[in-house]
């Protein structure tokens, strides 16, 4: 038997043959993952700078050109994506929608996680009465329906974009409490947590530098199932007149005007659906990336 | 005395519990430490031995300040132990520290090695600078024997004992002057165990901290401990040096304790075979809480709680140990074989 010496550069010594850089580089990041990655960064940017590649702007009619077919289906690359009832160009209008539905969703979700793991947090630090309240507030947002909430406050308080998000920022906020408090208190009972607090950690320290790190895996993909429902539920508002107001327009009112010409003209909200779609798969699938690789028990 | 570090004084710690039967059980109070007393010296080791379920845990978190006694206190340095988790309790961690049973459990398994040992510098100490921060963190892993490249490394990475190494040094790393140890050795096997014992051996000689070592093993106390307490149902039953309490056991459950140690040399050894469970700590047997199991109880074992009887460096709470001019005396082995 002879002994050998594990290359220093190698982690240990294996009994596995060497992977190329390439397939090394693939199994870290799947080829789906890349995808993922190039269309989430792709539509940040097109949220970002979206305005400078607009071939149009977004509100410009031209009716003469009304209902046009995009390039695949018999039109002109005038309007790669068509045209619309008034004869405005698609691109744009998806552009600009992307702009204001990705910046609403991701905003509204940053709320929502932020308020669900405060008063989830809290919930667990203080239990007692404090945390049956909170309990409460819970099971009384979880008993209502979202989208009646929304339609009375957007009734009474008005419409503006701002107040648009932060409303649809308390949307799913009970669940994300609900998880954050649960796993606090797991984690409370077991070793780690009470063995920072023993050291004589401050709250603040075990839970947001042990607590929070822990579970942010499990929050992570909890957020990234409320993206898609915050998307939905725009656009679901929207559709009823009550989300982003025309003449600004956002994917879910593209999907809502569109429906009226799904026969003659089914572009108009196919462009948007298929945004939504693949968006909403694409932080679905990296949220699932993202919690493997937080977690160095699995690398 | 000045140097006592540690007292406890009728500690106790009683837990309200229903009875099975659901809403109509009867409310009942469990006694998981029932009137402890005892003195630690300052860089004295003293050993806790007991069953499962003695109370011996509970004793650990009443005296670190985890849960507030019944009745009783325990006193540090003088100062009662505060037991809110407020500011007060959070800086008393700098001079007691705890060891766990189970390492991996008290590691967090996100952080590397080396943050988690250097943590206590991060709270305690946020005026140090972070170079000697670091400095010190490999310092402490250097003398608690692991390597400087494991530094990175996360806490599944290791074996048990390594992990166990880890958190000795975490707790060590602000000199405290005592460590409570509970079961720090029992999830690890033989070999990782005697490692770990020499270890916290050696640290104690250099670093002087006194400890309240628990364990349910009678030779990992023997190793360490410089005085032994035996616990049964919440109880201390006897006290006294290692070498005292288990070559010379005065309680009858104590003497059942040590025969049931394996030695390698006495083959045939005279095992003492106690009948039937420990009794529910929730229904405590009246007058001697051992007598049930006790294999030399007469009548008065029966109706008279023994109290705890200290001589010479010895304590006993038996009434056949303790004689009548105040000599403490082995409990006869089979006295019962004898009345009846």
């Amino acid at each position: 038997m002879t002994i050998t010496t594990p290359d220093p550069r190698q982690g240990s010594a294996s009994v596995f043959t060497a992977k190329s850089r390439a397939r090394a580089f693939f199994q870290k990041y799947p080829i789906l993952i890349l995808l993922s990655i190039f269309w989430i960064v792709l539509m940040l940017a097109v949220a970002g700078l979206g305005h400078l590649v607009a071939p149009r702007d977004f509100m410009a009619m031209n009716l003469s050109e009304r209902l046009s077919e995009p390039v695949g289906m018999g039109g002109t690359w005038a309007y790669p994506l068509g045209t619309d009832e008034l004869g405005r160009d698609v691109v744009s209008r998806l552009i600009a929608s992307i702009r204001i539905s990705l910046t609403i969703a991701f905003l509204a979700t940053l709320v929502s996680a932020t308020i669900g793991v405060a008063l989830g947090f809290l919930a667990a630090f203080l239990r007692g009465r404090a945390e049956q309240t909170i309990l409460m507030v819970i099971d009384a947002q979880a008993a209502m329906p979202f989208m009646i909430i929304a339609l009375a406050v957007l009734a009474f308080l008005g419409n503006s974009l701002t107040l648009f998000t932060i409303l649809l920022g308390f949307y799913g906020w009970e669940r994300i409490a609900r998880i954050a408090r649960g796993l606090a208190i797991a984690a409370q009972d077991q070793g780690y947590a009470a063995a920072v607090r023993d050291l004589g950690a401050s709250p603040s320290r075990i839970y947001g530098l042990h607590i929070l790190p822990n579970i942010a895996s499990t929050l992570l993909v909890s957020m990234t199932l409320n993206f898609p429902e915050v998307i939905l539920l725009e656009s679901g508002l929207s559709f009823l007149g009550l989300g982003v107001q025309p003449p600004e327009t956002s994917l879910g009112a593209m999907v809502g005007y569109g429906r009226d010409y799904i026969q003659s003209a089914p572009w108009i909200m196919l462009a948007p659906a298929a945004v939504i779609v693949v968006t909403t798969l694409c932080v679905s699938l990296l949220g699932d990336w993202l919690r493997d690789l937080f977690d160095p028990t699995l690398r | 005395m000045s140097d006592v570090l540690l007292s406890a004084r009728a500690l106790a710690r009683h837990y309200p519990v229903r009875l099975p039967g659901g809403l109509l059980g009867r409310p009942a109070t469990l006694k998981a430490v029932d009137g402890v007393d005892f003195d630690l010296a300052r860089g004295e080791v003293l050993g806790l031995v007991g069953e499962s379920g003695c109370g011996k845990s509970t004793t650990a978190k009443l005296v670190l300040g985890h849960v507030p006694p019944s009745s009783g206190e325990v006193r540090f340095d003088g100062a009662p132990v505060p037991t809110d988790r407020r500011a007060d309790w959070r800086r008393l961690r700098r001079r007691m520290q705890m060891i766990y049973q189970d390492p991996l459990g008290a590691l967090d398994r996100r952080l590397p090695i080396v943050a988690q040992i250097g943590e206590p510098f991060d709270i305690h100490c946020p005026d140090m600078p972070r170079p000697e921060r670091r400095e010190r963190a490999a310092a402490l892993m250097a003398s608690v024997g692991l390597r400087p490249d494991q530094a990175g490394s996360y806490p599944h990475e290791l074996s048990g004992g390594q992990r166990q190494r880890v958190v000795i040094a975490r707790a060590l790393a602000l000199d405290p002057e005592l460590l409570v140890c509970d079961e720090p050795v029992s999830a690890l096997d033989v070999s990782i165990q005697a490692q770990v014992l020499n270890l916290m051996s050696d640290l104690r000689d250099r670093t002087g901290f006194a400890a309240l070592f628990i364990s349910h093993d009678l030779k990992v106390v023997r190793q360490m401990a410089d005085r032994v307490v035996v616990m049964y149902l919440g109880r201390i039953v006897e006290e006294g040096l290692p070498d005292q309490v288990f070559h010379a056991p005065l309680h009858p459950y104590t003497q059942a304790l040590v025969s049931a140690a394996p030695t390698p040399h006495r083959r045939a050894r005279n095992r003492i075979v106690l009948p039937g469970d420990p009794p529910n700590p929730v229904d405590v047997p009246s007058g001697c809480p051992f007598h049930p199991r006790c294999p030399a109880a007469v009548a008065r074992c029966r109706s008279e709680v023994p109290s705890l009887v200290r001589d010479a460096g010895r304590a006993v709470a038996c009434h056949l140990a303790q004689s009548a001019g105040g000599d403490l005396s082995p409990a006869p082995r089979a006295l019962k074989a004898k009345v009846a």
